[in-house]
């Protein structure tokens, strides 16, 4: 049976990248006793799939994986057992069954939610919200987006599902929904770094606090575009 | 969680900032307030190193059972790092409290290797602790800076690095730290200076307080004399031994590191010390007598440990494994538990036999791994003078067998500048590699060879004599006739009819030369530590951070001629820096070994025949099996 786990990613944890992320749910699956199914061949692995990879520094209440299981007492006995088998900062928030043939949680990723804060003494200029919005009600925002071989220009409002803006000093925050597909990626900092360009200054190096919000897949049907938590489409167990 | 002690501009800036946040699994937080005494525990190096390593893991479980005591864990920041805390200056802290280390009680040293001596000094000016223990009294009875203990094996020859620590425990720590402890939180109720705790530390068994000794030399640098600075303080110290290690401190929950380390699985140490006495080799000295850990205790360990760290894999742990009596019945038992579980089971020093090799087949993908001979000298004649247990033909059968088996790779170990080598000991070098190579094509046929040839790998490090090894009076060479040796060997090889099959590798000179200098030191060397530190000098044991030209310049300004602690041939009568220190092997034991080397006389091993090394006084191991009743 394949399982959906949900888990939090918060506090010292940020500082984990995605590989040792990887490394640590497989020991804690081996911790939690988790009858876990394992590839085949000489050197077995526990058959496991993560959604959208989270880049150091940023933390998250919306981090998913997959495992494939052989046997199971239900659905809240495997939570448990994970969530002790965590550190502080690591938390797993729900575990869902999926049904035969649904897409594995990398595949599934269209979309992902993030808020993001300012650091103490980054905080922006008063009436920066509403500059904000104003920008993203521009029809494009033309960003130079680096890839390993290149450096292109290109438009990602298309990107950019849905984005709020509110609060002063402390308390500004920006809400966002952009693609994290695998085609069509948007960073959160690329996108606040393009908003600052266009008020002629440059973004500080570690003025953003990122958090992902959630993870989200799209169930619509006939390219309307329908958004749901990777674990909206996993059942009790 | 605590708050990190660094800001995360530092932590995003830095190459793996998972070194220092703490909080992996098993690490173990305690609430500050409810206990006595605090002890920051520090491997000198990088954290992927010192998380690998075992004793650390023991001590930290130890010390933590303790229900006073709070240990955490501290070691070298990278480069990188230890720039920004030194432009910033930011007091290194520890990991589970993110607190400084200077405001901890002890600050224990493990000193594993010579070339962490200024990693040492790192630590110690990172955290704001005085370089030299003499500068740490001052105010308030001297409690201003925690007490820095030094252990591990360095600590058999500790007089190079004497004046940076306040104390150094000698032997293994499971046996009087308890004592020592109780000691300090007498001494500090009692409101009692610092030296006053120190001095009657000196009197607890296996310590050793270098402020309380005083070192005259004879006019022509040797020692004069050694001598304890006040009544009461011993002359000698004997090295502590667990006599009972089925029954000591062994750590259930090891720390679960989130990045990859060296040593990233479940370490059981199935023994302690060695039968073999090879002659070069410290530890086959220092850790006598052997003692095996219960069979029933490993298994046990084995279960629990795997279930609380999650490792994939499990390794075995000790000088040489193939000598443990209950080897078969605790493999058998690991491949049941493991087999099931996907977890991986690794037996490093193995004797290469039909046993080992039927049990690497389970164990291993033959085609992946290798078969690892450590001859360390290339002639029989001086496998007889280093008594290295291993004959041409042992290797020659071992090899075969293997080759039989699939295996098509061969790892070859060897030494050079041993005592008494001369050019064709190393000649013996490549024509033993081609040995090897000869009869894989004579075993195996052409249509089985899995990748059409056997692939060699021979690799030479540079002998350098240790304290308390029966070459301890032995001179060492200089860096020119290391690297002749090395291009000798190399010609040797490229000679061999099979040459093509045998890749060479060799050790760098310089490095060589400098661990032979601090190893077998005295106190004077203690200054071109420090001037080589203030020059910029860390992470010595990693060649791209290893500047020759400073440490050269060092040895210059402190007027300290290096021949003089290499090459110099010792007599038997010369008083070594730590004759003071008792590793319970007697001298008289090592002057023979030393004599019997020259003549080129093999010792049998301690279960053939006891040597009579002196080790037998511990009442237990080794020296007493078979003797029931007694
Ligand atoms: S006393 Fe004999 S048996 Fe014991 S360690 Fe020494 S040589 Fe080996």
């Amino acid at each position: 049976m394949k399982v959906r786990i949900k888990f939090a990613k918060t506090g010292a944890m940020r500082f984990i990248g995605h590989l040792d992320v990887m490394r640590f749910f497989q020991k804690a699956v081996r911790r939690a006793g988790i009858d876990v199914a394992y590839s085949e061949g000489f050197s077995p692995h526990q058959i496991m799939s993560f959604a959208a990879p989270l880049g150091v520094g940023l933390t998250s209440h919306g981090e998913y994986l997959d495992i494939e299981v052989r046997s199971h007492a239900g659905a809240e006995d495997m939570k448990q057992k994970l969530d002790r088998a965590m550190v502080e900062g690591m938390e797993i928030l729900s575990v869902t069954a999926l049904e035969e043939g649904t897409k594995n949680a990398m595949a599934s990723v269209a979309a992902a939610e993030y808020s993001v804060r300012f650091r103490q003494g980054y905080a922006p200029d008063p009436g920066w919200a509403d500059r904000l919005l104003a920008f993203y009600g521009k029809p494009v925002i033309m960003v130079k987006k680096k890839t390993k071989k290149s450096e292109a220009e290109m438009d990602i409002k298309p990107y950019i599902y849905q984005l709020s803006a509110s609060g002063e000093g402390d308390d500004a925050v920006v809400r966002m929904m952009v693609n994290a597909s695998s085609s069509g990626n948007i960073k959160p900092g690329l996108v606040m770094e393009a908003f600052w360009k266009a008020e002629g200054k440059e973004l500080p190096e570690f003025a953003l606090e990122i958090t992902r919000e959630d993870t989200y897949t799209d169930t619509g049907v006939d390219g309307d575009r329908h958004l749901v938590p990777l674990d909206a489409v996993g059942t009790g167990f | 969680m605590n708050k990190l002690a660094l800001k995360d501009e530092i932590l995003l800036k830095v190459e793996k900032p998972a070194r220092y946040i703490g909080n992996e699994v098993n690490a173990v937080v305690k609430d500050k307030g409810l206990v006595d005494i605090r002890i920051a525990m520090c491997f000198p190096d990088v954290y992927e190193i010192g998380m690998s390593h075992l004793g650390i893991q023991i001590l930290y479980d130890m010390f933590n059972r303790f229900e006073d005591v709070w240990c955490e864990r501290v070691y070298s920041p990278w480069v990188d790092l230890d720039k920004v805390m030194r432009e910033e200056n930011i007091p290194l802290f520890a990991l589970e409290s993110q607190e400084p280390v200077k405001d901890m009680d002890f600050l224990a040293i493990t000193i594993q290797y010579e070339m962490c001596y200024t990693n040492i000094l790192q630590i110690l000016d990172l955290s704001h602790i005085p370089l030299k223990a003499k500068d740490r009294e001052g105010q308030g009875g001297g409690w201003g800076y925690p007490v820095v203990i030094g252990g591990g094996p360095c600590v058999y020859n500790p007089e190079p690095i004497a004046e940076f620590f306040d104390l150094f425990y000698i032997g293994e720590g499971e046996t009087r730290y308890r004592e020592l402890l109780d000691l300090y939180k007498e001494c500090r109720r009692s409101g009692e200076s610092r030296k006053e705790f120190l001095r009657k530390a000196a009197k607890l068994p296996g310590m050793y307080v270098p402020m309380f000794y005083q070192v005259e030399y004879k006019e022509d640098g040797t020692i004069e004399k050694m001598e304890p600075t006040e009544d009461g303080i011993p002359k000698t110290i004997q090295k502590e031994v667990e006599m009972d290690i089925s029954d000591t401190y062994y750590p259930k929950k090891p720390v679960v590191p989130f990045i990859k380390v060296t040593q990233d699985r479940v370490v059981l140490e199935i023994q302690r010390g060695c039968i073999r006495g090879c002659r070069f080799c410290q530890a086959g000295q220092i850790y006598r007598p052997v003692r095996e850990r219960d069979v029933g205790m490993l298994k046990e360990y084995a279960v629990e440990m795997l279930k609380n760290t999650g490792h994939e894999e499990i390794s075995l742990s000790s000088l040489s494994s193939s000598d443990y009596s209950k080897l078969p019945e605790l493999v058998d038992f690991l491949i049941g538990e493991c087999g099931e579980r996907k977890i991986n089971i690794s037996l490093p020093s193995l004797r290469i036999d039909a046993f080992s090799l039927d049990v690497m087949g389970k164990v291993q993908d033959i085609k992946k791994s290798s078969l690892t001979f450590a001859p360390e000298a290339g002639s029989q004649r001086l496998r007889n003078v280093i008594n290295k247990g291993l004959t041409e033909e042992d290797i020659l059968k071992g090899a075969g067998l293997a080759f039989e088996g699939g295996w098509t790779r061969v790892k070859l170990y060897f030494m050079l500048g041993l005592p008494t080598e001369t050019e064709e000991d190393i000649k013996e070098i490549g024509a033993l590699a081609n040995k090897i190579a000869a009869v894989f094509y004579e075993t195996v046929p052409k249509e089985k060879r899995v990748n059409g040839k056997v692939q060699i790998v021979a690799s030479t490090s540079f002998f350098i004599p240790k304290p308390f090894t029966p070459f301890q009076w032995s001179p060492m060479c200089t860096k020119e006739e290391f690297l002749e040796k090395a291009y000798m060997t190399r010609s040797a090889i490229k000679e061999q009819l099979n040459q093509k099959s045998i890749k060479y590798n060799w050790h760098e000179a310089d490095i060589s030369v400098l661990e032979g200098v601090l190893a077998r030191g005295d106190r004077r060397i203690a200054g071109v530590i420090e001037s080589a530190y203030r020059k910029g000098c860390i992470y010595d044991a990693w060649s791209e951070y290893f500047h020759n030209d400073a440490w050269m310049e060092a040895f210059e300004e402190c007027g300290i001629d290096i021949g003089f602690y290499t090459t110099r041939e010792r007599s038997a009568e010369e008083t070594l820096p730590w004759d003071f220190l008792d590793c319970g092997v007697d001298k008289e034991f090592l002057k023979r070994e030393w004599e019997k080397a020259l003549e080129g006389t093999v010792s049998p091993n301690c279960r053939a025949r006891c040597q009579g090394c002196g080790a037998n006084r511990f009442g237990g191991g080794v020296c007493f099996e078979g003797r029931s009743g007694t």
